[in-house]
């Protein structure tokens, strides 16, 4: 997983039935900046820190449906205590 | 699977069911000479690492599931060991 911020999302109207109700954010990556779309399946926002889980195991986020995801927002974060 | 330092705890109220209960941890990948590399990477607990520790970290998704005790979940790494130290040959 990695920390990222959401930056706004993505709205497409022809997409896979399974993406249908599903929200595509738009996430920057925290330490590259890379900007990647990641699905949400924590009702997150623009401007809220949060971390992707990335690979075929971002769609168990959405179970009982097969989703294709290969990043999915799974937590928002609070807060990050570090060491020093 | 890769050495790394706890460098963080993460502190998230929302977030998927599986992840509730584990310490969320943010571990600093590491050479073996302990220099950092890379980005920072989020890893779900299964063996009590702390803040500070040098750990073994796994990032594929079936193993980091299995430590932490869940299947089918979102979690592609976790923290599975605790390394008391490196011995270069």
């Amino acid at each position: 997983m990695y920390l990222g911020k959401v930056v706004g999302n993505v709205v497409c109207t022809i997409k896979d039935d399974a993406l249908v109700g599903i929200p595509s954010m738009l996430v920057e990556r925290v330490y590259d900046g890379q900007v990647v779309v990641a699905l949400d399946a924590v009702g997150s926002g623009p401007g809220e820190m949060v971390y992707v889980c990335r690979g075929k195991e971002a769609s168990f986020a959405f179970k009982g449906r097969e989703v294709p995801t290969e990043a999915t927002i799974v937590a928002i974060v609070d807060d990050v205590q570090r060491v020093g | 699977m890769i050495l790394g330092k706890v460098i963080g705890q993460i502190v998230a109220t929302q977030k998927e069911p599986s992840h509730e209960g584990k310490k969320i941890l943010l571990v600093q990948p590491l050479t073996i000479h302990e220099e950092p590399i890379g980005d920072p990477i989020v890893a779900l607990d299964a063996v009590d690492a702390g803040v500070g520790d040098r750990v073994l970290a796994i990032q594929e998704g079936f193993s980091a599931m299995t430590a932490v005790g869940h299947t089918e979940a979102p979690i592609d790494a976790a923290v599975i060991g605790v390394v008391d130290r490196v011995e270069l040959a």
